[in-house]
């Protein structure tokens, strides 16, 4: 078996790239939640919102830009629910969450079954195309597996820059942060910790919504319940794992996805020796490795957790 | 307009909230009945109908309601000690596997000893099994949240696994499902021409216990004070960590007994589909009971109504019967915000 022959392969560095771009708008959107100290759970639903919203925009014959905006929409709304419940009332963060996570997965279902009930094979669109970068594509290894990705992945990559940018560069950043460090001196500087939780929470479940709609939009082509498959849970890992920066999720999300393509290839050659269920328990398994590994000293945003209310201490 | 903490909590407010929360996750179903096309009152009795309206139908929403008390009580007493075990699906399947280990064995065994003997073992199995995700947390500061969920996703892989290769049955007929467990093994039906088995009863007695437990042992108190505050319990000089372990224990035990029970009362054997989401509901289900141990049967009932009642309605007028997940997690929305204003309210100013 040739492991080494993978890493010289465009293909394998390709699917890498590819299977880390939902993982990389969830796991922005979880870190931009966190940050402002709101713990968002419901990130498997909204994906699966994302996955079935976008797709179905489409199918119904919509754009496929206009489909990711409508995926990032509805995101937004869960996100808006989920901040109203735990930012405006401080209601518990993990039970809203779930709560928020089974709302969407079986909403979504249950839309999907309404708007095409007689389906026996799933409905297909046409998906995001492979868009090539002039010049820079034909840049040798490199070329083909960065240049030559669907528009999404692109976007994935740009939005790591921008929410770096925006957390650490900007006010409006640096009072996010803060909210989620010390909530009380954001009231003291005059600015409102509700807006800024909201928004920062309806941002990033926007971004998760996205991430969903990559999976039916850009590297499938149809839509199937249940389709998210825990990838949402695994973000979560996958945030504190980059302790909440989000150059560092990214690199987590390639390292994962390498995982990921790696094990496919490893099944594909080895075959039956080992079952195949062991193969696909390993994502999970990894993911747990990373929470252990990271938690120990995981500086996790000090107000996490914490509902604030004016006047309370 | 700000939040206001209410001086006391009445018991009739806290009725009356989870009533409302009932009546609105209602409301939002009836809205998804009207976009099939149907009358939402039309729906309504169907449902009823369907859950209640014949003695099969009630032995039906009994026997849904059985596994759902199990890990309610299972999500009831890990949330209580603020244990956030998520992983009730995977620990069902722990128990539902320890059913078929020893089930399939042991001919000279009688049922007195076998039933016993496979829930004992199985609620062992599910509180070790919990025990990975809760040292992880106690000792390396692991979120348990994730762990338990992540954790999920393995068990029932490896479930997937067994039915398909070392546990499948030669005589399925090429069905992914292992052995069926003995004769001595099989929950006792408790209502002829039902599957209304034996497995309810140890669910209702179960819940009494932990209720007995939870209020009048210095356990269930270091449990329900770990909760409520665990600087407070630190300081008083409990036991926090062994009292989250004993959490564990007692929680992914009662998740296992769901499985035991579903495994030896429903079907005998083991497959993938043996729980249609058991353990995530159990969650709707404790947060409706308010948490607590007694009220998680009526809250367990009330959602087995729901799934029974939605599929039989989703098949007379032809909706999906997703209805069913959507209704109960907009309850579990609800109910979240109607226990709040038990506790808060609105002033003006």
């Amino acid at each position: 078996m040739d492991l080494m022959g993978f890493f010289l392969e465009t293909g394998f560095w390709m699917a890498c790239i590819r299977m880390a771009t939902p993982l990389i708008f969830g796991t922005l959107g979880e870190l931009v939640c966190e940050r402002a100290g709101v713990v968002n759970l419901g990130i498997e639903g909204i994906m699966a919102a994302g996955c079935m919203g976008g797709w179905m925009w489409v199918y119904l014959g919509g754009s496929l830009w206009g489909g990711i905006f409508f995926a990032a929409f509805v995101g937004a709304m869960f996100g808006l629910l989920h901040s109203l419940f735990t930012v405006y009332l401080g209601l518990s963060q993990h039970v809203t969450g779930l709560g928020i996570t089974m709302l969407g997965s079986s909403l979504s279902a249950y839309v999907f079954r309404m708007l095409l009930p007689r389906v026996t094979t799933p409905p297909k669109i046409v998906p995001f195309q492979p868009l090539d970068i002039p010049f820079l594509k034909d840049i040798p290894f490199l070329g083909q597996i960065l240049f030559s990705q669907t528009a999404l992945t692109y976007l994935a990559f740009a939005a790591i820059i921008v929410v770096a940018f925006i957390l650490f560069k900007t006010p409006l950043g640096l009072a996010l942060r803060m909210v989620g460090e010390n909530p009380l001196a954001v009231e003291a500087q005059g600015l409102s910790v509700f807006y800024l939780r909201t928004l920062a929470v309806c941002a990033g479940s926007a971004m998760m919504a996205v991430g969903g709609a990559f999976l039916t939009m850009s590297a499938f082509d149809a839509y199937y319940i249940g389709m998210v498959n825990g990838r949402g849970w695994i973000c979560i890992a996958l945030v504190v794992f980059s302790s909440w920066k989000p150059f560092k999720a990214l690199a987590g999300c390639l390292l994962f996805a390498g995982f990921d393509a790696l094990q496919m290839r490893v099944q594909q050659q080895a075959g039956m020796a080992i079952p195949y269920q062991f193969y696909l328990m390993l994502p999970y398994v990894f993911s747990i490795i990373a929470l252990i590994i990271m938690s120990r000293k995981a500086a996790y945003p000090k107000a996490l957790l914490i509902p604030f209310r004016k006047g309370e201490r | 307009m700000r939040l206001e903490v209410r001086e006391n909590i009445s018991m009739v407010r806290l009725m009356a909230a989870l009533f409302l929360a009932v009546g609105v996750s209602m409301a939002v179903c009836s809205v998804l009945i009207i976009w099939g096309g149907a009358s939402p009152m039309e729906g309504w009795i169907l449902m009823i109908k369907g859950a209640l309206g014949s003695k099969f139908a009630v032995s039906e929403t009994l026997t849904r309601a059985t596994p759902l008390i199990f890990t309610g009580l299972a999500a009831a007493v890990a949330f209580r000690a603020k244990l956030w075990n998520i992983g009730a699906e995977g620990q069902f399947y722990i128990g539902a596997c320890v059913a078929v280990l020893l089930g399939t064995h042991g001919e000279m065994l009688s049922p007195f000893v076998m039933i016993p003997y496979l829930f004992a073992a199985g609620a062992l199995a599910g509180g070790l099994f919990l025990l990975v995700p809760t040292f992880l947390k106690t000792h390396l500061n692991v979120d348990e949240v994730v762990t338990t969920l992540l954790l999920n996703f393995v068990v029932l892989l490896f479930v997937n696994w067994l039915v398909f290769g070392p546990w499948k049955d030669p005589m399925s007929m090429g069905w992914p499902q292992s052995e069926p467990v003995l004769d001595s093994a099989i929950l006792p039906i408790l209502m002829a021409k039902t599957r209304f088995h034996l497995g309810f009863v140890i669910a209702v007695l179960s819940s009494i216990f932990v209720w007995w437990f939870m209020a009048n042992t210095t356990w269930g108190f270091e449990i329900r004070a770990v909760g409520s505050s665990i600087k407070a319990s630190t300081f008083a000089g409990m036991p926090v960590n062994k009292t989250i372990i004993r959490t564990a224990l007692i929680s992914g035990g009662l998740a296992a007994m769901a499985g035991v029970s579903e495994l030896c009362g429903v079907k005998g054997y083991l497959t993938t589909d043996l729980s249609p989401g058991f353990g995530y509901t159990g969650i709707v289900v404790a947060m409706l009971a308010a948490l607590h141990p007694l009220g998680v049967v009526a809250s367990a009932l009330f959602v087995a109504i729901i799934y029974i009642g939605a599929d039989s309605m989703s098949r007379a007028i032809n909706i999906s019967n997703y209805i069913a997940d959507v209704t109960t997690a907009v309850s579990l929305l609800s109910v979240l915000v109607a226990v709040f204003f038990t506790r808060y309210r609105i002033k003006r100013g």
